[in-house]
């Protein structure tokens, strides 16, 4: 029976083998036909190569793996004539979980050292250490429980490995035990949920202050707009409806506040000043995603969001800090918005106040030459058809 | 079949009735079957199809991650347009990450677990002869068919299929210029979504349907295995929460086509302004994630049942705490319902229910730990068999830990601020209800394998499968949390264009290598289920020496399960290594009476007739005793 048995294996393995090649080998004829009388046959001759040698390290892999497996099927049979017990899996199976616990802390154990110090540098914002502390807080709990449930789960595997002589402890339930560990987490996650609440919801007040300096910053496929408030301090409003070429965000410059109202390209903010960002999006759905300040938040099409934060390390201090003479602060799009989604970024600078002044005073204003002349010129047009809609209304 | 549905014991005489007037053709057997073993088969094997599937583009854009600057001519040839110049193009990448999701979501971990799992414990754990309506049993697996169908004829269109993430967010996913994947792909993934929930649904009702009506004598709701408690929930679940998905695609549907604004609202795109006006993409959101986030439960639950079924099973003692352990399911699967705006923390909804979100979400991490430290319990003072299944359980269980305390991490709306959307979220979801439910999955394969298919599947290729694939998940998954505590986004075509982000490029390689190596496994794992079910080793009547009932049932697979009388149940689903009884298991169907030397009196709480016979039986015995 066993060698029958054996025999249909390996026509089944042999059948699977050839199957394989031939369709390799056909894969490569066809795509030699073509290729030979083409001058790109250079290009793709090497195409298959890779292909085919992975194929066959991966099929003689499997061909070991087989023969493995018919060596451990015949030294299990014959001791098992002999009146030996044959291979017992519970032990080998149990002395792998050891291994694996120990080789998986140790690997944790790395990844945590090398890959974890690799995460982000401090907070570069007032509330993001609040944020950073509940990290590591979460950090140091969640680590403890892994470490006894992962030492427990495989401990349990190994130490408790079947054998005939043992019969398991019937244990259906103990209520004692298990009010306590229902009671601890619930403790633990009382204590994580309010600090988590109260820090949460002293982030995203985002309330207007006085002293704010307010930023508009708008996404779109695939970029980020900003806008300055001038001397006043104000932003003017927008209108998505007054879009054009070359008011690009709609502003609406029947709004006073709008008419000195500064166009950027770099987010360049004051130290230690509060910021408050005006988020919009123009057509789908992006995210303002600023990590280094802990600062997310959706621009949503249709609904004006605002993160209000104070950056506290400027980007040179952040520069001597992180040893790298090339660092910035970015800010880019975490949310899905496109192909081209994965490069839309935006350079962030923090710098001192009067670094800022002098930045400031060099942008441009929104309101351009040509902007100011085509807006003239529409409402030339418009009064024309103001008066034109009035006579209608008189006419009526 | 109508005689199957009614609830009768012992009416011998309807079985042989119905040989009459139904004769086995080849298509009412194999193709439109309404034999729920049948079924049952027909959702595994489309949902190891798909499983594949999904793998393979995961694969796909892997390679993408690890070199995203070299090109491979081979994906040209196979790919075409979608890979010029031997490079996968962004919106490509896109359309396979969505469609990786889609597919691991909805057509594996929906379908292809709670469907397959469904249909064949149900009736078989509760001792029914088939579903409530079979034929409605039918359909269900025809709709996931044509849904599975019609999702991947998307690769067939001329722009690609959907792009705008699994979770479709207008107004990306609503304007067909926003991107390639957002015309005819968005429509045909819509439909396919449609035509999955109308399959889920009918599946659903029957599960619950079949659960409380169709027990078998003495089946009270307490003696019923956590499979089938998992598994009946879940239906509730997804009963509850798949309609209002249906509801968001409605009008998602409305605002592509027929140029309604439910989700939209002033949009300039490309220039242009759009005459959308009032709309709002927040409440797609919250449609969605009133179903997504039962949906992520509605995965792990079954994995959960089957997980306390096997390790209870293997290490031969009864599933510890088995009330706080139903408890807890019910807890989780009410509390999933109050928590889907943790998806939506920094999305611009009201910080206010942000913290309510929060503190909801972080209450059903109790249900979740107590469960964790339960099979803890179990484990402890086993006497642990190794199966390919008991492996692939504690795997489960690995998992759920490992993903579950970084979900600590998420839930806390102050540190989602800046974990939301990064690697950190693609580790977690994907250690915790991606692996966690796939290894339940794959658990449940290797454990009822023998009821499907009446063979068994070869143990060494299964340990091969399961250490390879274990270890691989980890090697992959393990990297990522820390890609996200950088500030490394998900969905990014390529990490080129950030000169910061250059140095995680090595990890990203590791990561591909691992995920290879894994998929590679998988190819143990098909030849050894496709090999076992035409020469595997026939199985014995109870091959694990198990107590539930569908192991009580013929080997041979008839329509109506048993062969005559239903069997009665007599006791719950774990008496495993009770003291007292000479075997270490004892058989639902085994009455009290047969058992005198290894019952408890915790075995009569509330059957005070029984107790007495016990006192009775415990006094004769101690009388007994001094003249022994």
């Amino acid at each position: 029976m066993g060698f029958k048995k054996l025999m249909t294996f390996k026509k089944a393995l042999s059948l699977f083998t050839a199957l394989t090649l031939l369709g390799v080998s056909t894969a490569m004829a066809q795509d030699a036909a073509p290729a030979a009388p083409g001058a790109s046959a250079a290009d793709t001759s090497g195409m298959w190569t890779g292909v085919i040698y992975y194929t066959l390290i991966f099929l003689s892999v499997c061909f070991c793996i087989a023969i493995l497996g018919k060596v451990l099927k015949v030294y299990d049979l014959s001791s098992r004539m002999q009146g030996k017990k044959g291979i017992n899996w519970n032990n080998i199976m149990g002395i792998c979980c050891l291994v694996f616990l120990i080789a998986g802390m140790y690997g944790a154990y790395w990844s945590l050292t090398v890959q974890g110090s690799m995460k982000l540098p401090v907070a570069a914002s007032a509330h993001g250490g609040d944020i950073d502390d509940m990290f590591n807080l979460t950090t140091i709990l969640t680590l403890i429980v892994f470490v006894i449930t992962q030492v427990c789960l495989f401990g349990f595997m190994f130490y408790y490995r079947g054998s005939d002589k043992r019969k398991a402890h019937y244990l259906p339930h103990n209520n004692t035990i298990e009010k306590i560990w229902t009671i601890i987490p619930a403790i633990v996650l009382t204590v994580l949920v309010v600090f988590g609440f109260f820090t949460w919801q002293s982030v995203m007040d985002s309330t207007e202050r006085k002293g704010d300096l307010n930023i508009d910053i708008t996404g779109h496929q695939f970029a980020w707009e900003l806008r300055y408030p001038g001397p006043d301090g104000k932003l003017g409003s927008k209108k998505y409806t007054l879009t054009t070429p070359l008011n690009n965000l709609g502003v609406d410059f029947s709004d006073k506040n709008s008419w000195d109202d500064i166009h950027a390209d770099t987010l360049v903010l004051p130290v230690n000043q509060p910021i408050r960002l005006n988020i919009h999006a123009q057509d789908v759905i992006h995210s303002v995603f600023m990590p280094h300040f802990r600062v997310q938040l959706n621009a949503v099409p249709g609904l004006p969001t605002f993160f209000r934060f104070t950056p506290t390390i400027t980007t040179a201090q952040m520069r001597t800090e992180t040893d790298n003479p090339n660092f910035e602060y970015l800010l880019y799009c975490n949310k899905i918005c496109g192909g081209a989604h994965y490069n839309m970024q935006k350079v962030v600078r923090v710098v001192s106040r009067a670094e800022y002044q002098d930045w400031i005073s060099h942008q441009k204003p929104y309101l351009t030459d040509a902007l100011k002349k085509q807006l003239k010129m529409a409402a030339a047009k418009s009064g024309k058809v103001q008066t034109s809609s009035n006579t209608l209304a008189l006419n009526n | 079949m109508s005689t199957l549905a009614v609830h009768d014991h012992g009416v011998v005489h309807h079985e042989e009735g119905h040989e009459h007037h139904h004769k086995a053709t080849f298509l009412n057997t194999y193709v439109f079957s309404q034999d729920h073993k049948m079924i049952g088969k027909q959702f595994l094997i489309t949902g190891i199809t798909m499983a594949f599937i999904g793998m393979s583009l995961s694969l796909l854009f892997r390679i993408q991650l690890a070199y995203p600057d070299k090109t491979f001519p081979i994906l040209e040839t196979l790919l075409g347009r979608f890979a010029p110049g031997g490079r996968l193009s962004p919106d490509f990448y896109m359309s396979l990450v969505t469609i990786h999701g889609t597919i691991m979501v909805f057509f594996v971990l929906t379908a292809g677990l709670s469907g397959t799992f469904a249909n064949l414990l149900i009736p078989l754990q509760i001792g029914a002869r088939d579903m409530a309506s079979p034929f409605v049993n039918m359909l269900s697996y025809w709709f996931f068919l044509m849904a599975s169908i019609v999702l991947l004829s998307s690769f067939f269109v001329q722009k690609g299929p959907a792009s705008g993430g699994w979770t479709i967010y207008p107004p990306l996913s609503a304007l067909p210029n926003a991107m390639p994947g957002s015309a005819e792909g968005m429509t045909l993934w819509l439909i396919s979504m449609v035509l999955f929930v109308g399959s889920s649904l009918m599946g659903g009702i029957n599960y619950i349907s079949t659960v409380l009506n169709m027990r078998t004598k003495g089946m009270d709701l307490w003696k019923m295995p956590l499979t089938v408690w998992a598994l009946f929930l879940t239906a509730v679940l997804g009963v509850l929460s798949f309609p209002v998905l249906v509801a968001g695609l409605v009008l998602l549907i409305f605002d592509r086509s027929f140029g309604t604004s439910f989700y939209l609202s002033d949009i300039v795109l490309g220039g242009t302004v759009q005459p959308f006006e009032g709309g709002s993409p927040i409440l797609f959101e919250h449609l969605f994630w009133f179903l997504g986030h039962p949906e992520v439960y509605i995965i792990i639950m079954p994995a959960m049942g089957i997980s306390s079924e096997i390790l209870a099973v293997n290490s031969r003692k009864p599933i510890f705490g088995y009330h706080a352990m139903v408890y807890s399911l019910i807890g989780i699967a009410v509390l999933s319902f109050i928590v889907w705006g943790h998806h939506m923390f920094v999305t611009g909804m009201n910080p206010f229910l942000g913290g309510v979100f929060m503190i909801t979400t972080l209450i059903i991490a109790v249900p979740s730990a107590v469960k964790t430290f339960n099979w803890l319990a179990t484990l402890w003072r086993g006497n642990i068999r190794f199966t390919p299944g008991m492996l692939f359980a504690i795997g489960m269980v690995s998992f759920f830990i490992s993903g579950g305390l970084t979900g600590i991490f998420l839930g806390n709306s102050a540190l989602d601020i800046t974990l939301h959307d990064s690697y950190f979220v693609v580790a977690h979801f994907h250690l915790v209800m991606g692996s966690a439910a796939i290894f339940g999955m794959l658990a449940g394969v290797y454990h009822w394998f023998p009821k499907f298919f009446r063979r068994m599947m070869d143990e060494r290729l299964g340990y091969l499968h399961f250490w390879i694939t274990f270890i691989c998940a980890y090697l992959v998954f393990f990297p990522m949390h820390f890609m996200g505590l950088d500030g490394v986004p998900r969905r990014y075509y390529a990490l080129t264009a950030f000169p910061s982000f250059n140095r995680w490029l090595t990890v990203n390689t590791f990561i591909t290598w691992a995920a290879f190596m894994a998929g590679a496994a998988q190819v143990a794992f098909l030849f050894n289920f496709i090999h076992s079910i035409f020469w595997g080793k026939k199985t014995v009547q109870n091959p694990w020496k198990s107590n539930t009932l569908e192991w009580d049932a013929p080997i041979e697979h008839h329509h109506g399960n048993w062969v005559g009388e239903l069997p009665t149940v007599y006791r719950w689903p774990y008496d495993y290594s009770k003291p007292g009884h000479d075997e270490d298991f004892i058989p639902q169907t085994v009455p009290y009476s047969q058992t005198m030397s290894s019952n408890l009196p915790h075995d009569f709480e509330d059957n005070p007739k029984g107790l007495e016979e016990y006192n009775t039986w415990v006094s004769t015995q101690k009388a007994n005793e001094p003249i022994k």
